[in-house]
């Protein structure tokens, strides 16, 4: 087998599902850290705590394992997913721990006259977040979440290992069906860095655009 | 449902696979601070095609998955002569990716070296690797040494993926383990709080020494 004609059989099997665990698991990721970020500074105690333990959990036990553990320990509890909702849940599970942390620090991190200067202008609490602190943590975050994203793609490839038909496991597939060993893993290297190139590119563009203008 | 006899029996084994996962960590971790270390220094030479290649090379193994370097270690390597063992083949992979980001970590510190040091040097006349030993290291290393714990841990948390090119650690046992019992449940959470245990209690330590090391600056 040709190796163009080896990449072409990796990109038309595998490509669908890689990208559509990584979007999926971003999105989830996104609404897990935004949603944990801020209960993770919630004035009630009990929140706090719930939060915390989400964060530590996910973070603390490797993602792999969760993967296994949901595709495999859960369905003994009565709940059974496809490899594609339990790929998604999983990675976004994983990397929403991440983002809570990353929404929480950048948070911290406008400085608190800001806040005082909603406060002096009678602005409501909703108020000084949508309109005075999201805008700039957003601009702190965006660095780090372009990392997390390239690291969820790369992690994306574990999806194999629960028979999820991705660009990994298309590659394991022709392996054993061609013994083009070299060809098939080089390729599949190549594939994955044409996809996160741009990705990295495009957050580094964004990072400058939303920053235009400020220190 | 959840057995606890069962749990209990198990624990044993997966105990026991702990000894390939934390080896596997700490030699690859070792392999990533050696290699990262070069990697940075090599990443600042004059000679443009150097600081060239290794970008790239860089750039190559932090944008592709683990996972798939592990495979092309253990399975392309051997087309070429070069056939490892699944704990060498991980460990390779794992220290080369992990490199990668320590020569980053390594870099940014590097940087951070006022320019007046260097100077300092060549003004006392030290050698290239007096300069470096004697000067320039000994304030690099201090201010990343939590970046650099953060990394170890998530190194250790990253040894699963070892299982993938047939290395028994301990998910890869309790995999095992429930697939001769069709029970995975116990061994899986067993696995998971392992990890929880040894890696919370780690990334705790390495947030205090941080905010040590803040207060001491």
């Amino acid at each position: 087998m040709s190796t163009f004609k080896i990449f072409v059989s990796l990109i038309k099997v595998g490509l669908k599902v890689t990208l559509e665990v990584t979007f999926f698991a971003v999105i989830l990721a996104l609404l897990l850290g935004f949603v944990f970020g801020l209960a993770r500074m919630s004035k009630f105690k009990v929140i706090r705590f719930i939060a915390g333990v989400y964060i530590e959990v996910f973070r603390g036990t490797s993602l792999l394992v969760q993967l296994f553990w949901i595709y495999f320990a859960l369905p003994i509890l009565g709940i059974r997913l496809s490899a594609l909702t339990t790929g998604i849940l999983a990675i976004g599970l994983n990397y929403g721990a991440y983002c809570s942390e990353i929404v929480r620090t950048a948070i911290q991190n406008v400085p608190t006259g800001q806040t005082e200067a909603g406060i002096a202008l009678n602005m409501t609490k909703t108020q000084r977040m949508t309109k005075i602190i999201i805008p700039q943590a957003f601009v702190m975050m965006l660095p780090n979440l372009g990392n997390q994203l390239i690291e969820l793609l790369k992690s994306t490839s574990l999806v194999s290992m629960i028979t999820l038909t991705d660009l990994t496991y298309q590659a394991n597939i022709l392996n054993s069906a061609t013994f083009e060993t070299t060809k098939v893993y080089t390729m599949l290297l190549v594939i994955y860095f044409i996809i996160a190139l741009p990705l990295s590119k495009g957050m580094k563009l964004l990072e400058a655009k939303v920053s235009e203008g400020r220190a | 449902m959840w057995n606890w006899k069962y749990a209990f029996s198990i624990l044993p084994k997966i105990l026991s696979a702990l000894k390939i996962t934390i080896g596997a960590t700490f030699v690859a971790f070792l392999l990533a601070l050696v290699l990262g270390l070069i990697l940075s220094v090599l990443v600042r030479s004059k000679v443009k095609i150097v600081s060239l290649v290794v970008r790239g090379f860089s750039q190559f193994i932090k944008t592709t998955p683990l996972l798939v370097q592990l495979y092309f270690i253990f399975y392309v390597f051997p087309k070429i002569g070069i056939s490892l063992k699944p704990f060498t083949a991980g460990v390779l992979g794992l220290g080369v990716h992990y490199s990668t980001y320590l020569s980053e970590v390594f870099r940014s510190g590097i940087e951070s070296v006022p320019a007046g040091q260097w100077e300092v040097a060549k003004a006392l006349n030290f050698s290239r690797s007096q300069t470096w030993m004697k000067i320039i290291l000994p304030q690099v290393i201090p201010p990343i040494i939590p970046v650099i714990g953060n990394y170890l841990i998530t190194m250790f948390k990253e040894t699963p993926q070892l299982s993938a090119i047939t290395l028994v650690e301990i998910l890869q046992t309790a995999k095992i383990l429930g697939a001769s019992s069709f029970r995975y449940l116990e061994g899986f959470t067993i696995v998971g709080i392992i990890f929880l245990l040894l890696s919370y209690p780690s990334s705790q330590l390495i947030k205090k020494l941080e905010s040590r090391l803040r207060t001491e600056n």
